[in-house]
Order: C-alpha cells, then sequence, then structure tokens
C-alpha cells in the first residue's frame, strides 16, 4: 500500500534544502555584507546638529566696562520637509508671509525637484521677522511640513570697527575639503577677529543622534545617546580695541579716505585700528549681506578694504625718525653733527629740495623742521661708512627690518600686507650689480622711494620709539576667556639701538609738538611727541601723515594717522591724531573749533578725478 | 464511548508538534508586538493595536484547536466532499459579493471582523484532494487519476485568482508535492524545476539567442551521446517544447502580466532598479534583515521595523522583525523551527495506517512548505514579493485560524490513528 515511501527522503531533502538556501543567503546579507547597515543608519539615525552660540566680543575694558562689540541675536528660519507638506491654505500662508501664491508654489516646486533630499528640512524662508514669526507660530499647526528653526546672528550693537573684527559667512566647498570639520551650510569667520579666532569663538558644534521613522517624526535619542556630544559655547574675547576711541575715530574719518591706527605701547595691544571709508557691520550679516556686499565690492572707495593692515604708503618724513637712530648708533652722527642746507641736498647733478629753513641743522633742529638734506647727508654717510654700497645697505636694512617694516608681524588679524623694504638684489637687479651707491637711492632718506609702510607698522614704529626701543608684537586681542592668547605677543622685540639715542629722536618729536612742523597737535601740558609726514603719491595729491604717541615719559598710546591726497602732515593728520590722544587720555575732548574742523571736512576725492583717473 | 475517545486522543496527541505550534505562535505574537510597537501604547494586550487583536486570534485559535481535537476522527474524512464544496461556494460567492481591500476582493466579513476564505479554502482541498487520493480503487499512473486530482486543487486555485489574490492562489501548487510522494513520476519535479528556470532565462535572455543555446545543447548531446530512435524523437520533442515555452513565456509576461507583477519580477531578476516604487518593500525588508548583524539589535531595538521602513511589517514582512532584532541567529532558529515541524510532519505521516491521514499530512506539510519558501524567500530578494503570510508568525486572523485548523486536524487524525484500518 506504501509504495513510494522512500520519497520521504526525497521531500525532506526539499525541505532541507531550501532551508540550506535560506541560511547561506542569511549569513551573507547579515554577517558578511555590511552595506546594510549602513543603509539602515541611513535610513533611521538623523544626526541634529546643535550649533553653540558664537562667542561674544567685548572691548578693551572688559565684561565691566560692558562695551559689547558683536554679540549674538536670534534668527527664525521657516523649514519646509517637501515631502510632508499636505494640502494646506496657501493664501493663509502666503499672507503671513507676504508672498504671492505664485512665488510659493515655485519655491515649492524648486525644493521638491531635489530628488533625494525632499524629506530633509530645508529653509524655505530665512530670517524671518520677529512678528512674522509670532503670527506664524499661531497657525503653524494648520501647515503640516513647516517648521521654525531657531539660529543666531551676529549683531553689532555700535556698529564700529569692522575691518576689525570681520564678517561672518557660509563655508564654500573650497574651505570644507580643507577642513572637515565644516560641513555644508555651516557658518564660519571670513575675515578679521572672526576668522583669526574661529576656533575659539565658534567653540564645539554638538551632535545629538536622533531614530526618525519612515515619516520622519522624532522617535528619541538613539541607543540613550550613547554616541552624542554636547555643544561647547563659543569663547568670549576680550579685545583690546577701545570701542568709545574707536568710534570717536571712525567719526573724525568720515568722509576721508586713510587710516587710524593707535597702540598701547607697552603691551602691543591695538586700540583703535579705523580704516575709512568704514561700513556698519551689521550690513554684512544674514541675507542683509547678499544685498550690500556686491555693492561694497563696486565701491570705488572701496570700503572693504583694510586700508590699515593692507595699504602700503611711502613713510615721508616721518621715516627720518629712523634715520637719525640709525645714523647715530652706526656713529656717522653725534647731536652736535651739523649739515648745511641750501634749500635742499646738492649732489653732482641731484637735487633733494627743501623747505627754507634756519641753516646749518644739528639732530634736534632736523626733527623740529623736518629738513631734507640733513637725511640725506645721514643716510649716505651710513651707507658710505662701509666699503661697498651693497654691505652698507644691508646694514642698514637691517636696522629699518628690526622696527617692525618690511615684515609681517606674527599678529591676529589677517589680511596683512608685509610691506615693503627694497633688498640689495632689488637694486641689483634694477640698476645692474655694483651699479648703484647711496646717492642711487637717496629718496630713502627722507622715507620716499621704494618704501612701503601700513599704517599699522607706522603706528608700530612710533611704538618702538615711545618705547625707546622695543616692542610687543601689535595684537587686536589680549585675553580669550577660559583660555591664552598665543605667547608670541607677549616676548619682547628688540632693536639695535642704544636707549640713549632714542630720548634723542624723542626730544626732537617733542620740538615737533611745541615750536616745528606740528605744533598743531599740541594739548596744553600734554607730553606729546609727534612727526609730521608727507608722503608723496604718484596718482594725486600728497597723503597727510602725522604720529605720535604721549605722554613723553610714560607713554600710553602710539598712534599713526593716515589722510590719502589731503596734502602736508600738519593740516589734517596731526589735528586727528591730537583728538584721538586727547580723548584717549581724557576721555573727553575739550578742543570743539578743531574737532568741528576736522568732522566737517570732505576730503573725499571728487568723482571727476576719479573718472578722469580711470 | 465518547468518554474513552476523548481520553485516548489525549493520550496519543503528538505534544512535540503541538509545542512547535505553540512556540511558533508566540514567538509571532511577540514579533508582532516589536514590528509594530507603539510608545503610547505600550501594553502587550491593548487590543486597540495589532498585538492586542492577535492575542484575541491566538485563544481564539486554541479553543478551534481543542474543537477540532474533541470531534471525532472520522468526521474528517467523511465530511471532506462537503467540506470541499461548501468552500468552493463561499469562494465563488466571494468573487461577487465580497469586500475588497487593497484591491481584491476576497474578504467577507461583519462589522470589523472580517476573514479571507481563500485561507481556509486550503484545508478543505486538502481533505478532498487526501479523500479523492486515499480511494482503494485509485491509480495515480492513470492520466484520469491525475487530472481530476490537479483539477481539485486547480479550481479553487483559479477561483482566487479571480478574487485578484494571485498570491493565495500560487500556494496550490504545491500539492504536486503531495502527488509526487503518492507516485506521481519524479519527472515532474525535473519538469517544474526546469521548467522555472526556463522561465528566468526567458525574461533574462534574449529569445532567440535562448533558443540558439538550447538547439546547441541538443546538437551536441545528439553528437556525444549519439541519439538514436525514440531518444531522438524525446530530445528533439524537449527542444521544441522548450523553445515554444520561451516564446510563449515572453507573450505571457508582456500580455497577461499585469504592470505591478512584471515589476517586481523585473525587481528580483535585478533587471530593474526602483528603490523607491516597486523594489522598495525588498529594499527596505533586506536593509532591516541585512542590519541585523549576527546576533540582532536586541528586542523592540530595530530600528527599521519599528519604525515603519518596512512597509506590512506585521503581516507579511514579520520575518524583517526576526531577521533584525534577533540577527543571524535568531534566523536560524526561526527557519530551524520550521524545517523540524516539517520534518515532524512527514515523519508523523509515514507512520499512519491511513492512507488518507498520510496524504493529509503530505498536504500540510507542502502547504506550509510553500508558504516559507515565498514568504522569507521575498524578504531576502530570492522570490518575487508575493503577498503570502508566514504561518503562525505573521498577524492576521485568517491565517492564523485556517493554519491552526490545517494543523489540528492532522494532529487529531495522527491520534486516531491506531483506531483506523484502512
Amino acid at each position: 500500500m506504501n509504495l513510494f515511501s522512500d520519497r520521504k527522503y526525497v521531500i525532506s531533502a526539499i525541505f532541507i534544502g531550501l532551508a540550506l538556501i535560506f541560511l547561506l543567503r542569511l549569513f551573507y546579507i547579515q554577517v558578511i555584507d555590511d552595506s546594510y547597515k549602513l543603509a539602515a543608519d541611513d535610513n533611521a539615525l538623523r544626526h541634529k546638529i546643535e550649533y553653540p552660540e558664537r562667542g561674544v566680543i567685548y572691548d578693551r575694558y572688559g565684561k565691566k566696562g560692558d562695551k559689547i562689540l558683536v554679540y549674538n541675536e536670534a534668527a527664525y528660519d521657516l523649514m519646509v520637509i517637501p515631502k510632508r507638506v499636505k494640502t494646506i491654505d496657501t493664501a493663509d500662508l502666503c499672507q503671513v508671509l507676504e508672498i504671492t501664491v505664485e512665488q510659493f508654489r515655485e519655491r515649492l516646486i524648486k525644493l521638491k525637484k531635489q530628488k533625494f533630499s525632499s524629506f530633509r528640512p530645508e529653509i524655505f524662508e530665512g530670517e524671518i521677522s520677529l512678528e512674522t514669526y509670532a503670527r506664524l507660530q499661531e497657525k503653524l499647526y494648520k501647515f503640516p511640513g513647516f517648521f521654525v528653526q531657531a539660529r543666531t546672528l551676529r549683531k553689532y550693537p555700535r556698529g564700529i570697527a569692522p575691518h576689525a573684527l570681520g564678517y561672518v559667512g557660509e563655508v564654500d566647498e573650497n574651505i570644507i575639503a580643507a577642513n572637515p570639520y565644516y560641513r555644508m551650510g555651516d557658518n564660519m569667520g571670513l575675515s578679521g577677529i572672526e576668522k583669526s579666532y574661529e576656533v575659539p569663538l565658534r567653540g564645539q558644534r554638538g551632535v545629538k543622534i536622533v531614530m526618525v521613522d519612515v515619516y520622519n517624526r522624532e522617535k528619541g535619542s538613539f541607543e540613550n545617546g550613547k554616541y552624542d556630544t554636547a555643544s561647547v559655547l563659543g569663547q568670549t574675547l576680550i579685545s583690546s580695541i577701545d570701542a568709545d576711541l574707536q568710534e570717536y575715530g571712525e567719526q573724525l574719518m568720515k568722509n576721508k579716505v586713510g587710516s587710524i591706527v593707535a597702540i598701547e605701547p607697552s603691551s602691543g595691544e591695538i586700540l583703535t585700528m579705523v580704516s575709512s571709508p568704514t561700513y556698519d557691520p551689521n550690513l554684512l550679516v544674514g541675507r542683509l549681506k547678499k544685498q550690500n556686499y556686491p555693492k561694497m565690492v563696486r565701491d570705488t572707495l572701496k570700503p572693504l578694504y583694510n586700508r590699515a593692515t593692507m595699504a602700503k604708503y611711502p613713510p615721508g618724513s616721518t621715516f627720518k625718525l629712523l634715520n637719525a637712530l640709525i645714523g647715530l648708533e652706526e656713529g656717522v652722527i653725534t647731536p652736535s653733527t651739523t649739515f648745511g642746507c641750501g634749500r635742499g641736498f646738492h649732489f653732482g647733478g641731484l637735487t633733494v629740495g627743501c623747505h627754507p629753513h634756519a641753516s646749518p641743522v644739528d639732530l634736534k633742529f632736523s626733527i623740529t623742521t623736518s629738513c631734507n638734506a640733513y637725511y640725506c647727508n645721514v643716510f649716505k654717510n651710513v651707507i658710505q661708512k662701509y666699503p661697498k654700497a651693497a654691505i652698507g645697505f644691508n646694514v642698514w636694512r637691517n636696522h629699518v627690518m628690526s622696527f617692525g617694516l618690511g615684515t609681517k608681524y606674527p599678529t591676529d588679524l589677517p589680511q596683512e600686507s608685509k610691506g615693503n623694504v627694497p633688498t640689495v638684489s632689488y637694486y641689483d637687479k634694477y640698476h645692474g650689480s655694483g651699479r648703484w651707491n647711496a646717492i642711487t637711492v637717496i629718496s630713502l632718506a627722507i622715507g620716499q622711494g621704494e618704501m612701503g609702510v601700513t599704517p599699522l607698522q607706522m603706528a608700530n614704529f612710533c611704538s618702538v620709539i615711545a618705547n625707546r626701543g622695543w616692542y610687543f608684537p601689535p595684537h587686536i586681542i589680549k585675553q580669550i576667556e577660559g583660555g591664552r592668547i598665543d605667547t608670541t605677543y607677549l616676548k619682547k622685540r628688540l632693536t639695535k639701538i642704544k636707549r640713549e639715542y632714542f630720548d634723542l629722536v624723542v626730544e626732537g618729536m617733542r620740538n615737533v609738538v611745541t615750536n616745528g612742523t606740528g605744533r598743531i597737535a599740541q594739548l596744553d601740558s600734554l607730553t606729546i611727541c609727534g612727526k609730521t609726514g608727507t608722503a608723496q603719491n604718484p596718482h594725486g595729491k600728497d597723503h597727510s601723515i602725522f604720529i605720535a604717541f604721549a605722554p613723553m615719559d610714560n607713554p600710553k598710546i602710539a598712534i599713526s594717522v593716515y589722510v590719502e591726497n589731503a596734502g602736508f602732515g600738519a593740516t589734517w593728520a596731526a589735528p586727528i591724531a591730537s583728538l584721538m590722544i586727547e580723548k584717549y587720555l581724557r576721555r573727553e575732548v575739550k578742543r570743539p573749533e578743531m574737532e568741528k574742523r576736522i568732522l566737517e571736512a570732505n576730503l573725499l576725492p571728487k568723482k571727476e578725478d576719479w573718472v578722469a583717473k580711470k | 464511548m465518547a468518554n474513552r475517545n476523548n481520553e485516548a486522543v489525549l493520550q496519543n496527541i503528538d505534544w512535540v508538534l503541538v509545542l512547535m505550534y505553540l512556540l511558533m505562535v508566540f514567538m509571532g505574537w511577540m514579533n508582532i508586538y516589536a514590528a509594530v510597537y507603539n510608545e503610547e501604547y505600550k501594553s502587550i494586550l491593548d487590543s486597540s493595536q495589532d498585538y492586542g487583536k492577535q492575542l484575541i486570534w491566538i485563544i481564539t485559535a486554541f479553543f478551534i484547536a481543542f474543537v477540532i481535537l474533541v470531534i471525532d476522527g472520522e468526521f474528517f474524512p467523511n465530511f471532506a466532499w462537503p467540506m470541499y464544496g461548501i468552500f468552493l461556494l463561499v469562494l465563488i460567492v466571494v468573487i461577487f459579493a465580497g469586500l475588497e481591500v487593497k484591491g481584491s476582493k476576497s474578504w467577507i466579513g461583519v462589522g470589523s471582523f472580517r476573514v479571507q476564505p481563500a485561507e481556509f479554502a486550503k484545508f478543505a482541498t486538502n481533505l478532498a484532494l487526501a479523500k479523492y487520493l486515499s480511494n482503494i480503487n485509485i491509480k495515480i499512473e492513470k492520466l484520469s487519476t491525475k487530472l481530476i486530482a490537479a483539477a481539485l486543487f486547480a479550481v479553487p486555485a483559479l477561483v482566487i485568482i479571480a478574487q485578484k489574490e494571485t498570491g493565495s492562489a500560487l500556494v496550490y501548487a504545491s500539492f504536486i508535492l503531495v502527488m509526487y510522494r503518492e507516485g506521481l513520476s519524479g519527472g515532474i519535479l525535473v519538469a517544474g524545476v526546469g521548467l522555472a528556470l526556463l522561465f528566468v532565462l526567458a525574461l533574462l535572455v534574449d529569445e532567440l539567442v535562448l533558443t540558439l543555446i538550447l538547439t546547441a545543447i541538443a546538437a551536441l548531446s545528439f553528437v556525444f551521446i549519439r541519439l538514436k530512435g525514440r531518444n531522438l524523437l524525446i530530445v528533439g520533442g524537449i527542444l521544441v517544447a522548450a523553445v515554444t515555452f520561451i516564446y510563449s513565456v515572453d507573450y505571457a509576461f508582456n500580455n497577461v502580466l499585469e504592470a505591478h507583477q512584471k515589476k517586481r519580477i523585473n525587481v528580483l531578476l535585478r533587471k530593474e532598479i526602483d528603490p523607491k516604487g516597486a523594489g522598495y518593500n525588498v529594499n527596505q525588508s533586506l536593509i532591516a534583515i541585512g542590519s541585523g548583524g549576527l546576533i540582532g539589535k536586541g528586542y523592540l531595538n530595530g530600528t527599521q521595523t519599528k519604525y515603519n521602513y518596512v512597509p506590512e511589517q506585521s503581516t507579511d514582512f514579520i520575518f524583517c522583525t526576526v531577521g533584525e532584532e534577533w540577527g543571524f541567529a535568531g534566523s536560524i532558529i526561526v527557519i530551524g523551527l520550521f524545517v523540524a515541524m516539517l520534518l515532524r510532519i512527514v515523519y508523523l505521516a509515514e507512520r499512519q495506517r491511513s492512507t488518507f491521514s498520510r496524504i493529509y499530512g503530505y498536504g500540510l506539510a507542502s502547504i506550509i512548505f510553500f508558504h516559507l519558501a515565498i514568504n522569507i524567500g521575498m524578504t531576502i530578494g530570492l522570490a518575487p514579493v508575493v503577498g503570502i503570510p508566514l504561518p503562525f508568525f505573521s498577524y492576521g486572523g485568517s491565517s492564523l485560524w485556517s493554519f491552526t485548523i490545517l494543523l489540528f486536524i492532522f494532529v487529531r487524525l495522527d491520534a486516531y490513528r491506531f483506531q483506523i484500518l484502512r
């Protein structure tokens, strides 16, 4: 009856065979192939990024002074998850957002087209106003797929020091490629302090891994937050900038092109850094940046350009101070050495002109009266002290460099020009090796020619004189809360010139203000020491230059002022420097007439001039 | 008499098989809980959720099992034909009067209580087939016997196709295995596998190329084996049949199958990649199972199933929960348990003195086997997506009840084995 009972083996074998096929396949997909695990994480895990607030920056008086240069303000983005948008009262939402229904549809279609991200939140309307946010909040439940996400934007309460502070912007692909910390949509400091102190300012981004279901609804943290990282707040920075002084400087420089840099000589801290024309940093925040940035880029006066650290000007007569110091150190002059000046320096066919003044001239008087002939002689003697012009020139150059000229300091400011102090090889190339001498390059004696110095370097140079021979690299951040500033700024840099020679030069500078070319800068009993300069400018009217420090014996401030195309140093730069010193040391300016004259002056190049020059 | 009968039943019940059943039902319930787990309704007894409902189905299934065990053993062979007739009738009525759920008109119900008669037709068909083939005068060698037997399961299958429940209808093909056991030539299995292979090849390879290859193979066998006379005719006949089949597969695929069915097959054959459309289920299912690893993510920790990435995760794709939360280890246990049950059924079937009981047992094993092969096969991308449940595991009353009835009729028949001499 049971004829085919052996077939139970075949059938059992089929059953077992199937099980083996399944187990082999399962072993492959579950144990060997890892791709499904990644795909599962991709499905169900969302890395929610928690952005810490960016660090606040105070002015030099810190939290006690409560003068904030930049802080954060809440901003709200209306986000949308395109796939989750259902049929809604479009007109209602559009009314709140103040957009047309067509615009609404257009945007939504555009977002939906991004195929693989239609479940990912996208910004539908960025930076909605607080009022819009409040009105929206009540109605949001009616618009599935939309939600509001808070973030922060930089806010500048006083609208000052844009060049020093810099701005924040979205990272691009190059930055992401170079620095794996950043992701698409992240912000980072792109210039100024924001850039150089990006790491302490940004803090540390936190990541929270949450599980989401197929409808992108959050379902709680992954493995009880085992892999989450907490965000760390950005550190507070104390800048060395004096907010009131900075603001005053910006007012004085209104309608002028140029720069003011003030440094505290004893520490190298930058008190003020004005680059004019300036702009309100609030204009480059968030969605405003999109409108304003291109306008500023196109502006012929280049408001974005930081003249204080980037512009190279000839130092003009202020450079005579340095040549005097080198002359003394090299022993080619003594305080009592005199040179005659017959309306200038004459050598062979060459003449370097000078204004009419008494002759012969000694050291102190040469500074007071800014005599060109005196310094041509000093410079010529320094170079000629050595058997070859090249050797003499290098000795001279090394002294110049020791004042921090022609080199980038290790400052904490990005975008800094190193200026220019010409080299032997430059002249060898230009004139031929051995075919030039002190006379060939005599314009260096009076700070003209190939010399290029930035206003920051000029202020530091003044600071070196105020200190009688040393400086700390200028820097703009004096304290990082919970951190330490770079020790580079705490290392004294020395020149090779004796202190007594500085005292002589300082006396000369004091005379400039008491009864020399810079008398306009005089302020009652305050011992301001200064030096005028007028830099010849091949493109137009001369630049007006003044450097000064005060008080004479215990210098608190060293300053350089450049006003482009404004003529003599004494006319504009000197009073501005004097007002700045008064403001800083006395906190109040009591020379209303001088102040008024400066504030009302419009020294901007006339439009016709610019058009003609192009 | 009745009393003694009941005692005998209890004594002779195969508790191993019953224990396997209980284990599977329990594991199924646990996995349904994990699959539809909802923070807001944590209680596994909450009858507003599928796991609470499944418990009701389980308890009622136990009751049904109990009733079957106390029914007289003679009842099933005696009433095989009437039951077959009744269910066939119900199936036909459903086509016209049934409720439509997800495009298939295969449900009947009162209020929220719904069942799928197609599920229950399985045991009726099994009973009828066992009844027919166990007839003393039956000779399986006779063509008429084969045709009548085939018709017994082909008719309900066709009716179910008319309900647009193609998946459930396919299950009836598993009865071929029963017929094989009862003496149908082994060639049927070889032919079946051969046809399946040709089917796949016909879809993957160009018909003309495939025809040439087959002809070349035939020609080679002619050269090397030196076919003569009758064998030559057979090879020639097979070749002609195969080529005809290839072309008809191609025709049928393009003209008979519906668009979504074609898509599912194409996705299975990797001819089409459509992770968001037809391939979505399989892709998500593979991700869920594949991410389980060696020992799984732990009970209730499966993100893919719990958060609804896998569609139908409590019914047809319940194995995803096993694979994700219990890993390869859990997969071994579940598949092992199924194979153990199948082998146990084969063992029990072979010890029956009654041909009817044996055939019924093989029918049971074949149906479970088919469900297992297709259901797990589709979750791991080895079979097309055909909506049939995993026996005892999947959520759903119709499925659980129908498999409980199928199984416990066999348990009852087995317990009755000493009282039958046929």
